[in-house]
């Protein structure tokens, strides 16, 4: 294992967002503001609350999750696309290091990224509503597993993609509803029936149940369950990157 | 000198069904300049490519200083640097970064003064602080070399260095290479310009078809390869070539006034002396005399012309 090659990657990463900071760390947080002022201020003081939760805290979690989610593919896949598009990977490829080094640095950067932007939008919500974590411990693992997880999908998805078309599309049609349509802004006992089993359907809403549960005790699905789901979502990543990288998948010739 | 390199019937077949690498045999020698030769599509960067990892073989095995590309591959790629074809750079980070993360990512402590050092070399040091996008190509082309050099290599691959480059730095590369072979790096790079590697190759090695169609050392490919031809200038142009000459096969010059004759160097007998003494007795009076060794570009378009 070369831990300095690692530590090279992820530095680098890192560094990709100091000096994209603007983009990378300022606008996931101005656009959370936002939602926040429409959804949890304007609108959500017309809502009356959900589960003893008032609609400006419900919606804080789901806020989160939906800013880590998109930040992480995001992240992700433009890390290893980009080199990928110049050719530049050709270093990477022809280091002395595993695929499991490479990933270790690219996604390690990208989940760190996200964890900090998430704890960022925490701390921006917490100006505008008086947030209370009942569970840390399982907020954080949460958090943590959710950044892994989705900068592996992201990872892969930057492997992936052919083009800038491709690079964009599954965050756009995919990722984006599954997050609408999980619970990031209501629960999902507001919906009628046949909604509600669809909606079980969708990883989204297990991550943000399992994530609110963390702050108010209040979820739509057992916060073991979230667990489980979202353990799973990560091992079928981490399948999925495994078998990319012992065929070389759209990395080696 | 030892091997550093040993190549054992390394074949590729892409995807596609392209068969790119042939049954190639090839052992490097420690500290010595090879030149793969060869037109475009013969297969040059898929040799290269597969011995730094980029590339998975079909068939064959590869050895770098005696460990196995891809059994032992953090051994041997940490003994070898790149220099691809392309430009193939991030635009938007500095120089000294770029190189920094080079070193790093090979698993090398970083050396400041080394680095330095390395872009003073180069020519690079004044511009160590701006970004990629900033530089020329000629200066992108030598960012690269930087890189691959930055995690000190025992061996250097350099894929096309001069292609689309301009006379003066094609001279300014040359000399890199050359202060590179002092230093003990082993340096095989690849061209289509003859002359690249009639000028710094010690050893040539002629690639078609992904075939390796032999390899040799420079000086003996050219001689036993190379025909020389003696222009013999006359005082006194003529019309035709005198009855007793037309054994050596003589071309005459338009104006009549110069005969050409080939020989071979490696023959027996080159046939100069009688030749001469011939023209004597033909009563033909020399002027001036020129002999002109074939160059490699010769060589190689016969070998190629052979092997299709």
């Amino acid at each position: 294992m070369s831990f300095r090659a690692v530590s090279t990657i992820y530095k680098y990463e890192m560094l990709r967002t100091w000096r994209t900071l603007f983009q990378s760390v300022a606008s996931p947080v101005l656009s959370t503001s936002l939602y926040f002022v429409v959804f949890g201020t304007a609108i959500g003081s017309r809502i009356q609350a959900i589960e003893g939760v008032s609609y400006g805290l419900f919606i804080v979690p789901g806020l989160i999750m939906l800013a880590i989610l998109t930040q992480s593919i995001a992240n992700a896949s433009f890390g290893i696309f980009f080199p990928k598009f110049t050719g530049a990977i050709y270093e990477v490829m022809s280091a002395p290091i595993s695929f499991f080094e490479i990933l270790l640095g690219y996604v390690g950067a990208a989940a760190s990224k996200s964890f900090i932007i998430g704890i960022i939008i925490l701390t921006t919500a917490n100006l505008f509503v008086d947030i209370q974590v009942a569970h840390p411990i399982w907020m954080l693992t949460f958090l943590i597993l959710t950044c892994i997880s989705f900068s592996l999908l992201g990872f892969i998805l930057g492997l992936w993609a052919k083009n800038f078309e491709q690079l964009q599309i599954v965050p756009l049609l995919i990722v984006t509803p599954l997050v609408f349509l999980g619970g990031t802004f209501y629960s999902v006992n507001m919906l009628p029936p046949i909604w509600q089993t669809i909606t079980l359907f969708n990883p989204v809403l297990y991550l943000v149940s399992g994530f609110r549960w963390s702050f108010f005790e209040v979820s739509d699905v057992h916060v073991w369950l979230s667990l489980a789901v979202i353990l799973s979502f990560l091992a079928t990543c981490i399948a999925i990157v495994w078998w990319m990288f012992k065929t070389g998948y759209r990395l080696k010739k | 000198m030892d091997t550093i390199i040993s190549i054992s019937n390394l074949s590729k077949v892409y995807a596609n069904g392209h068969q790119a690498l042939d049954d190639v045999s090839l052992d490097i020698k420690r500290g010595e300049i090879l030149a793969l030769l060869g037109p475009n599509g013969a297969g040059k960067t898929t040799l290269i490519s597969t011995i730094c990892g980029l590339v998975s073989p079909t068939s064959g095995s590869v050895t770098v200083n005696g460990f196995d590309i891809e059994e032992d591959y953090r051994q041997a790629r940490e003994l070898i640097g790149l220099v691809p074809q392309e430009l193939t750079l991030s635009a938007f980070e500095s120089l000294w970064h770029t190189i920094d993360f080079s070193r790093g990512l090979f698993g090398k402590p970083a050396d400041v003064p080394y680095l330095e050092q390395l872009l003073k070399d180069l020519s690079l040091f004044d511009k160590k602080d701006q970004e990629i996008h900033m530089l020329s190509g000629g200066m992108k082309r030598r960012v690269l070399i930087a890189k691959a050099l930055s995690h000190e290599p025992m061996i250097l691959f350099l894929d096309e260095p001069t292609a689309g480059v301009d006379v003066g730095l094609r001279k300014d590369m040359w000399k890199i290479v050359h202060k590179l072979r002092d230093a003990g790096v082993t340096i095989i790079l690849t061209t289509h310009y003859i002359e690249e590697a009639e000028a710094i190759a010690d050893r040539v090695g002629v690639i078609n078809k992904g075939k390796l169609l032999l390899v040799e050392d420079k000086d003996n490919l050219m001689q036993k390869l190379g025909k020389k031809q003696l222009i013999i200038e006359l005082s006194e142009a003529i019309r035709v070539i005198p009855e007793s000459l037309a054994s050596y096969a003589l071309v005459l010059s338009k104006a009549g006034n110069k005969l050409t004759y080939h020989y071979d160097t490696t023959a027996d007998g080159t046939g100069i002396t009688t030749l001469l003494q011939r023209t004597r007795e033909a009563g033909l009076s020399l002027k001036d005399m020129q002999t002109k060794q074939s160059s490699l570009e010769d060589i190689f378009v016969d070998l190629v012309e052979e092997s299709t």
